[in-house]
């Protein structure tokens, strides 16, 4: 029983992981982007802005942001992605095989999460090339293990969206409608110290925020939210998207 | 003997769309079994209402003794399915393919290995079996699903339409690789096409479904005797001597049915090719000139005809952009 759940996880993340081996150009794109912000942005503003309470605006404070930002972008693509097995018809020859559907998703989120932590480590080795300074070695793995929560999380969202979703269209609306607002609220590139009131609610509500403020606290060792509760809410956050994501999949009808 | 499928007044309703009527079905084990129909004749929802993969509005069924409501799981196991449309991913490879399959079913690494060059050899991909699928043909790609449903040594095996789309020779092959299947691994195999010489090629026994319901049901060779044997077609040289030799024809027995118009004569009987020379004999003794005589062989399109009207499609073999037009619109919904 627990060893056929374990084969089932385990060639779900095996298919995962040889797309991924396979698309090289989706991970030099998908590292751009991230990779930009840091160098154009962390350059121009380290000079104009000096964090309030000490610290500065530059590139050390956007690294986990941007951390936090290519985790979520590569963990909801991952769950999302279901919605291209089923264009592809794929989908068909999990859904008629005899394995518990529950562990197939949590199959295809460990892959995803897995995509997506290599992708959060090689910006946190870039980001380190190029001048950020980590405070420790355990600080740096427990980041690993944040961004390991963090994915499941979204990736738990992005199933659950998939299964909600009919087509090319409304995954064109996620991403534009959740992702950017998701990332512009979070904190990624701006101290969550000084917000106005109505923008505070809304970025103590956004789940990303407490994965960018626990990430800072293990990389730079400082963050405005205490680690305990950030990391009790990215948990619970990912607990309630896997619960979600495999109970909405495994109604999921082709 | 064991059934391997039996339905019970199965059906199902889309909205307004009968699309399985209450169809009361056996396959036994070990047949080899055609489901015949035009398109939106409901071959693709009633194989999906067997392989669990929808649910029946009305009605039971059950594969190989387990009801595919209450026993889905153990459905599951015992079947194999080849949709209609392609459902490989086609970022891996052909050996890929298989692998996560075998895990799927629960195979351990050496039977995997195994059973993947064993089904690679049957279906002749064993040499392209490391390229990725998105560079294979079509009729590769098809020929790798059929291998894929046969890994996990399925009791039951259902083809959606097994050579949509493919050309003639890959057509054949691939009969060839069905026919064996049946035959060396004894898998009970259900097919839909609405290809008629397919059916009549394959199967041993063929349902034809109309709207949902099974019109017809027996051997194509039986299917084809009900129509009452073979049509001979005499034209003779005089229209005058027409009525004539009809009546010579009448008075010996020899036509189930016989018509005639102007200078021909059709003659349905059995055993057609045996009793053409007695047919000749007769016309000679009362020295009636023929012109020309023919013998056709009923197929499965007048059976089709006879049982619903209609011609199954308007052309018989239509062309290739339009096959593959038809396979692209229907992926995308
Ligand atoms: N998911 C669905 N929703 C609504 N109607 C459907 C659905 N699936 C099938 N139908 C309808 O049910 C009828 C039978 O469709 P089905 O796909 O079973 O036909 P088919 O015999 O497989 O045809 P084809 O040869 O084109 O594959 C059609 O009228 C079709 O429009
Ligand atoms: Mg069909």
């Amino acid at each position: 029983m627990v060893k056929k759940a374990l084969n089932t996880v385990y060639a779900m993340w095996l298919r995962e992981m040889l797309r991924f081996s396979r698309s090289k150009s989706r991970i030099i794109g998908s590292l751009s982007t991230p990779l930009f912000f840091l160098v154009i942005l962390g350059a121009g503003f380290s000079s104009s802005f000096e964090i309030r309470g000490g610290g500065m605006f530059d590139k050390s404070f956007l690294a986990p942001g941007l951390i936090g930002m290519s985790v979520l972008f590569s963990s909801i693509m991952g769950g999302v992605s279901i919605i291209w097995d089923r264009e592809f018809g794929f989908l068909k020859e999990i859904l008629i095989a005899p394995v518990s559907r529950f562990f197939v998703a949590l199959g295809k989120a460990v892959g995803g999460v897995t995509t997506a932590m290599i992708q959060g480590t090689l910006i946190m080795i870039i980001a380190w090339l190029i001048g950020v300074e980590y405070v420790s070695i355990p600080g740096v793995l427990a980041a690993i293990g944040v961004m390991f929560v963090t994915g499941i999380g979204f990736i738990g969202l992005g199933i659950s969206l998939a299964t909600r979703i009919e087509s090319h269209e409304g995954f064109q609306m996620v991403m534009s409608f959740l992702t950017m607002p998701l990332v512009l609220l979070s904190g990624a590139f701006f101290p969550i110290s000084n917000l106005p009131a109505w923008m505070s609610y809304l970025v103590y509500a956004n789940p990303l925020t407490y994965s960018v403020e626990a990430l800072r606290f293990c990389l730079l060792g400082s963050s405005t939210i205490p680690l305990p509760e950030s990391v009790a809410v990215i948990v619970l956050f990912a607990l309630v998207m896997t619960g979600l994501g495999g109970n909405l999949f495994g109604k999921m009808r082709v | 003997m064991l059934n391997a499928i039996e339905t019970a007044r199965i059906t199902k309703y889309f909205d307004d769309i009968t699309a399985v009527n209450n169809i009361t079905l056996e396959v036994k084990a070990g047949e080899l079994f055609g489901l015949l129909g035009p398109n939106g004749a409901g071959k693709t929802t009633l194989i999906n209402l067997l392989s669990t993969m929808t649910a029946a509005s009305k009605g039971s069924a059950a594969v190989w003794g387990y009801d595919v409501v209450k026993q889905a799981s153990a459905v599951r196991r015992n079947i194999g399915v080849v949709f209609q449309d392609t459902t490989l991913d086609d970022r891996l490879t052909g050996r890929e393919n298989l692998d996560l399959h075998g895990r799927f079913y629960g195979l351990d690494s050496k039977t995997r290995k195994s059973r993947i060059k064993e089904v690679l050899l049957l279906v002749g991909l064993y040499d392209r079996a490391d390229a990725i699928v998105k560079t294979y043909s079509g009729g590769m790609m098809r020929r790798l699903e059929i291998a894929r449903g046969l890994m996990h040594h399925p009791r039951v095996l259902f083809l959606d339409e097994p050579t949509l789309g493919l050309d003639p020779q890959t057509r054949r092959h691939i009969w060839e690789y069905i026919k064996t299947l049946n035959r060396k691994e004894g898998v009970t195999i259900v097919l839909t096409t609405h290809y008629m010489e397919e059916a009549d090629n394959l199967c041993r026994r063929i349902a034809i479904i109309d709207c949902g319901k099974i019109v017809a049901l027996n051997t194509p060779q039986i299917l084809k005797n009900m129509l009452g044997g073979d049509v001979i077609t005499l034209e003779v040289e005089n229209p005058e001597d027409t009525g004539n030799l009809c009546k010579i024809y009448e008075s010996n027995e020899i036509p189930s049915t016989i018509s005639c118009n102007d200078k021909r004569i059709f003659i349905t009987l059995k055993d057609g090719e045996r009793r053409i020379p007695r047919v000749l004999a007769l016309a000679s003794d009362v020295r009636i000139p023929i012109q020309s005589v023919s013998l056709r062989k009923p197929t499965l399109d007048d059976v089709f005809l006879y049982h619903t009207g209609r011609a199954i499609r308007d052309e018989k073999e239509p062309g290739m952009a339009e096959r593959v037009g038809y396979r692209l619109r229907s992926r995308r919904k």
